[in-house]
């Protein structure tokens, strides 16, 4: 190269040693300066960092520890296939104890400390709802796999989207016919006490009422309670369905003992796998659950129809035809849920794609781009079914399947169609400011 | 349901809280009244009793009964074995002073807490009761080995307080509880007492875990009902008192089953609470409790 000015002879410019010196000082403070290298990068190579609020510890552990597995195998898959708009992705994990202000402090900690380009996580209600105000606050969009309605309400904030699982309001109108047509009539409902339980107390009679149904009493049970023999008179005699829904570590006993005290001489059965998530359905004491209906999201024994989409996304998360995992058949999966995480994952790929995402200044086009979004198509992003997306309320929409337990298998007897779970929106998250 | 069975339900149910409770809570009571420590990490050695009682009953294999037996045997004496060596650890180098205990035993509650969860995980695991029985009442069904737990229990507490009163060792212990420096002097190797009561206390925690986890699952957070509801009784029956203990026990235990099956668990938890606010108002000691010296 020439070098017509003489600048690098060293011979022909009178540089002191001294001004080279300081030059070469700056030159390496310049290098070495916090930001300076890496923000020029961020814009084209550096990961999009996502940050994942889960259920280490507490009573949603069992979740926490299988949405952790689903991401990564989601993120892994993503990654192989040349990541988000050609970036890798990464997940920076914290434990929200299943609690709500533990949750809304990850969500600063990943807008302040960590800074992500997003949240994504998890599953409690209450957890999520505590949380969604950091995330307004941070102006940072906080992508959730709960299942409830409370993102559905519209009563959260524009950053806080549910694209990858149904929410319950949704869910229980879709299957109301259903419970009606083929359980029984008088119904009585057991359920958690706090917000997701809510969403079942307060959806589900209008949904039955529509069908010519009626539910007669509705137990709530305290989320941290272990035993459960002693809400059981409360249920009347003359229910035919009991419908039941529990979370949280105590599932199992709750079963067992609704066993216990019925023995062969049950009501029909009609439960959310919620009642069964990482749990067993051969433990002992289950027996007199053969021939009861679930809702399931995700079916979580292999079904004779699935798809091959299905058949790889159980193989990249590691769960075998039981729905438990691979090489270790008691641990079970929460495959109902989890699912939600692999197709939230893919949803946030394509709008950052569609925004054309650079950094956290993006932010607010991101937002836009996945309100955007009309519907998902069924495929190995979207392995559950295919979904709709309302960008007005911030959730998605798609099939429930009924599964009824037979020989020890939960069996897929009836799905739902997407049109069965629409509603109208109770608000307008898009005319909030951004 | 009609008022009659109703009744017996929360009575049944009560009888059975009531049983596993005044393990647990004698377990405290002794190691409170002879070491005069407040072992706020007791819930945990209950926890790791059920936890250990998984671990061992599904190392096993056979007929349920030969795994559940085993546990019963071998989980208690390893938790005891655990307890005796975080007594040697960490109380006596504390010197037993009560302040000092608190916090190391919080200390510990989080130390036992979260080795649980990264060696067992956050998972609830069932263990199969040694038999299914189900006996079958006209109104309702009711698990017969709740029944048996009960049984089980009141056997333990009877061989408990034959320890405590008809043998040397009870007597040593008994001594020592009564006035620590006298019972030195008689030659009484006070820090092997406190040893063998803190390692005792743990054991007995453990044995209530291993009954109720057959009906319960093992669960790394389970330790923390069973600690407040400890520390009511005791409060209630009188601290190192093993009557005022039992005694709670089967009144706190009988009125939680009743007053949550009529009217609400919530309202039981709070009145459970009122309770011992009065008790500590208007008879310190407790019910059965003596003044300390």
């Amino acid at each position: 190269m020439a070098d017509k000015n003489g600048f690098f002879d060293l011979s022909k410019t009178t540089l002191s040693r001294r001004t080279a010196l300081k030059g070469i000082a700056v030159g390496a403070g310049l290098a070495l300066a916090p930001g300076f290298v890496r923000y020029s990068q961020a814009q084209s190579s550096a990961p999009i960092k996502i940050g994942f609020q889960s259920h280490r510890t507490g009573i949603g552990a069992a979740y926490g520890r299988w949405y952790e597995k689903t991401s990564a195998a989601a993120v892994k898959a993503i990654n192989d296939a040349g990541g988000i708009s050609g970036r890798k992705v990464e997940l920076v994990i914290e434990d929200d104890g299943t609690d709500p202000a533990r949750g809304a402090e990850v969500v600063n900690k990943f807008a302040k400390q960590h800074k992500t380009d997003i949240a994504f996580g998890t599953l409690f209600s209450h957890v999520v709802i505590g949380s969604a105000p950091a995330a307004g606050e941070n102006k940072i969009p906080y992508f959730v796999v709960s299942e409830g309605h409370h993102v559905a309400s519209t009563k959260l904030n524009r950053y806080v989207f549910q694209p990858g699982i149904t929410d319950v309001k949704s869910q229980i109108q879709s299957m109301a016919p259903w419970i009606a047509a083929n359980a029984g009539k008088k119904v009585t409902q057991i359920f958690p006490d706090f917000a997701f339980g809510y969403d079942h107390r307060d959806y589900l009679p209008p949904a039955l009422k529509a069908q010519g149904a009626d539910v007669i009493a509705q137990i709530a049970i305290p989320p941290t309670e272990s035993s459960f023999t002693k809400y059981f008179p409360q249920i009347p005699a003359e229910t035919e369905v009991i419908y039941h829904v529990m979370v949280g570590p105590a599932v199992l006993t709750f079963v067992k003992e609704l066993g216990e005290f019925y023995g062969s001489n049950r009501p029909q059965l009609f439960g959310f796998m919620d009642s069964l998530e990482a749990t067993d359905i051969n433990s002992p004491g289950l027996e007199f659950l053969d021939g009861s209906h679930f809702w399931e999201g995700s079916p979580r024994y292999a079904q004779a129809d699935d798809s091959a989409a299905q058949k790889a996304y159980r193989a990249a998360v590691g769960i075998d035809d039981n729905g438990a995992a691979v090489g270790d058949p008691k641990d079970v999966s929460t495959a109902s849920h989890m699912f939600g995480c692999w197709e939230t994952l893919y949803v946030v790929k394509k709008a950052m794609e569609d925004a054309g995402y650079k950094g956290p200044e993006d932010r607010a086009k991101l937002v836009e781009a996945t309100e955007a979004l009309k519907e998902f198509a069924e495929g190995p992003e979207h392995p559950q079914g295919p979904k709709t997306f309302n960008g007005k309320i911030h959730q998605c929409f798609g099939i429930q399947n009924i599964s009824k337990v037979e020989g020890g298998k939960l069996k897929v007897v009836h799905k739902t169609k997407i049109e069965d779970g629409l509603y109208e929106p109770e608000g307008d998250y898009t005319k909030q400011a951004l | 349901m009609h008022f009659g069975p109703h009744l017996l339900l929360a009575a049944l149910e009560g009888l059975v809280t009531s049983a596993v409770l005044a393990l647990t809570a004698l377990g405290l009571s002794l190691v409170f009244g002879v070491m005069r420590i407040v072992n706020v990490a007791h819930g945990e050695f209950f926890m790791l009793g059920a936890v250990l009682a998984w671990a061992i009953s599904t190392a096993i294999s056979g007929h349920p009964a030969i795994g559940f037996v085993a546990a019963l045997v071998i989980a208690p004496l390893l938790v005891g074995l655990a307890a005796f060596l975080a007594e040697w650890l960490v109380l006596r180098r504390l010197k037993y002073n009560p302040e000092s205990t608190i916090v190391a035993t919080i200390g510990m509650l989080y130390i036992i807490q979260q080795l649980a969860l990264t060696f067992y995980g956050p998972e609830a695991r069932p263990v199969e009761p040694p038999f299914s029985y189900r006996i079958l009442l006209p109104w309702f069904g009711y698990s017969g080995y709740k029944l048996s737990v009960v049984a089980a229990s009141a056997v333990l507490l009877v061989i408990t307080w034959l320890v405590l009163t008809r043998t040397k060792i009870g007597l040593i212990m008994r001594a020592t509880q009564y006035d620590r420096e006298t019972a030195q002097a008689f030659g009484i190797p006070v820090e092997r007492v406190y040893a063998g009561v803190f390692a005792v206390g743990a054991m007995l925690a453990a044995i209530a875990a291993v009954l109720i986890v057959p009906i319960s699952q093992a669960h790394y957070l389970m330790g923390q009902d069973p600690l407040l509801l400890s520390f009511i009784v005791v409060i209630i029956g009188g601290l190192g008192s093993l009557r005022g203990t039992v005694v709670a026990a089967i009144l706190i235990g009988l009125s939680d089953g009743i007053i949550s099956m009529f009217f609400s668990p919530t309202l039981a938890k709070i009145i459970a609470t009122l309770v011992v606010a009065m008790v500590l108002v208007f008879r310190p000691q407790g019910l059965f409790g003596t003044t300390p010296r």
